[in-house]
């Protein structure tokens, strides 16, 4: 195991941030901390990276102890924050020779391992990292959180705010950087991007609602589920939330998701009840559950 | 059919030095559209954005919004638009009270008529027990749901909303799309940005911009079809990178 987590609670003033939260990082494994923002995902983090002291329960990092063993950690991982870290009048190249010196190595000696993504950055290595386009100062904080070769990276939502693209392309980094055998804890309140991870945990309001692969987590999904489409959307969704039978009603993409209360679903009626109200080309298809459905379901 | 135009952009260019950020958008936004505005980071999103609402001077091109010039009447558009964003929306050590009260004065609005709308907001929303907390001690998507009303205060023509949803949790994100829906219903025009790809499809038409130009412009079904897509994502994947 890389990371155990076992009970861990925290709180700040009035707000319990963290909530008995157990689970646990296999080697090598890419793990997704799924959730929105106030869920809990950064407590966690600053816990796991011995920045904050839980006030109850245990925690380990590749094998050692995040309070009484925190010095060993802090040598052993990486760490990403949500917000951007870098030293914004340091150039791109100051920025990491600042971070390799600090962990006694050098650029050259792990250059291997961030190469496919500091060369992306290099052109512009002698740019103050406050001058960077997002994109770039994203790709600038992972080589940094990498340069000394941890065992362990920590991701706290390193896509938030970043388009499709770029996203896309972050998350193929990580896939190559799994494959050095780097295990990764990364956050993240884009359910989309929960199909990319080994295993994931929803996250909401300091507690954990599922862990599994996502594969499983989606089979866990309750009810039956319908694609519903008509000419127009907010009448549709207004008369959905009227219908005796709706269960679940949300927008989802050009769809609605549609659960009904009802174990048998009654297509024809339902068609019927939205013809009546003046809906047109109406269309209904069951469909599968995404994990954004099963979060939902959970967290309602 | 002809719809009045809220927005009417030509050829609006904007350069920083040798750089053009904005390079000849035209297009127009119809009275009550929800008009998605989508482009990869650095494509000139929020540099086409600042000249909409009145404060970035454009370097060529003409632009009305709300029936106002941008170049010569940009203190008349942002009297009349809303506009909120992701990064600020209302002010933190405010109550919610005092930040409906706050912002109403900004917009000119009489003291009878804030206390009216103030007096609407919290019924409409459900905000009895919270009416007189700091709006930081509030979760995020509770702060974006009044920012949106509170960007509606003055009933503007247009309101523009840049990445209202970044981070919410889904169910919120759907009761604000829903909110979205209701005031374009009522007429309002709605003009915004978004990474979330599903959000693009609730649009009536998406513009998405690469390198400082509109590459694309249709309704989400006929963009789907011009690039034989399946989803607003996989158009997006497409066209992004240009």
């Amino acid at each position: 195991m890389s990371i155990i987590v076992e009970n861990i609670s925290k709180s700040y003033d009035k707000v319990q941030a963290l909530k008995n939260v157990t689970f646990q990082v296999d080697k090598g494994e890419l793990f997704g901390l799924i959730g929105p923002d106030g869920a809990g995902k950064t407590t966690l983090f600053r816990i796991l990276t011995t920045l904050l002291i839980a006030d109850e329960g245990k925690a380990s990092v590749v094998g050692f102890d995040v309070v009484s063993e925190y010095k060993n950690i802090r040598n052993s991982v990486g760490y990403m924050p949500g917000r951007f870290s870098l030293y914004q009048d340091l150039t791109v190249e100051e920025n990491l020779q600042f971070f390799a010196t600090i962990f006694g190595t050098t650029i050259e000696e792990n250059y291997d391992l961030i190469k496919d993504i500091y060369i992306q950055i290099e052109p512009f290595k002698n740019r103050r990292a406050g001058k960077l386009s997002g994109g770039m100062k994203q790709k600038l904080a992972l080589s940094c959180a990498l340069i000394h070769k941890p065992k362990v990276l920590f991701l706290d939502e390193p896509t938030t705010g970043v388009d499709p693209v770029s996203r896309k392309e972050f998350w193929d980094m990580l896939k190559r950087l799994q494959q050095k055998g780097i295990t990764m804890l990364v956050s993240t309140p884009y359910m989309d991007e929960a199909a990319l991870c080994d295993r994931v945990a929803l996250i909401q309001d300091g507690s954990i609602l599922e862990i599994d692969t996502p594969k499983n987590v989606v089979k866990k999904y309750p009810k039956e589920l319908y694609n519903i489409k008509a000419s127009n959307m907010y009448q549709l969704l207004e008369k959905l939330a009227q219908y005796e039978f709706t269960h679940s009603a949300y927008p989802f993409g050009e769809y609605v998701h549609y659960t009904d209360t009802r174990s048998e679903f009654d297509y024809q009626e339902l068609y019927n009840y939205l013809n009546v109200h003046y809906l047109d080309n109406i269309f209904i298809e069951k469909t599968e559950p995404t994990i954004e459905d099963v979060f939902m379901d959970l967290a309602k | 059919m002809e719809a009045e135009k809220v927005i009417q952009v030509d050829s609006l260019t904007k350069k920083f030095g040798d750089f053009t950020a904005v390079n000849a958008i035209t297009f127009e936004v119809a009275k009550g559209e929800i008009f998605g505005f989508l482009g990869a980071n650095g494509a000139g999103k929020t540099t086409a954005m600042k000249m909409l609402i009145g404060i970035s001077k454009p370097t060529a091109g003409t632009a009305k919004v709300a029936g106002f010039d941008v170049f010569s009447e940009a203190e008349l558009i942002k009297k009349n638009i809303g506009y909120m964003s992701q990064k600020f929306a209302l002010y933190d050590d405010l109550t919610v009270a005092e930040n409906i009260t706050f912002f109403g004065g900004i917009y000119g609005l009489t003291r009878k008529r804030i206390n009216e709308k103030r007096t609407q907001l919290v019924a409409e929303l459900g905000l009895d027990e919270i009416v007189n907390e700091l709006v930081g001690s509030l979760p995020l998507g509770w702060k974006q749901k009044i920012a949106f009303s509170v960007a509606l205060l003055h009933e503007p023509k247009i309101v523009f909303l840049d990445e209202p949803t970044g981070g919410v949790d889904p169910i919120t994100r759907r009761q604000f799309w829903e909110m979205i829906y209701k005031t374009a219903n009522g007429g309002t025009t709605i003009f915004v940005t978004t990474h979330y790809m599903d959000e693009a499809e609730y649009c009536d038409r998406v513009s998405i911009m690469v390198n400082g130009s509109i590459e694309a412009l249709d309704s989400p079904k006929k963009l789907k079809e011009q690039f034989g897509a399946d989803t607003m994502n996989d158009v997006f994947l497409k066209l992004a990178r240009g």
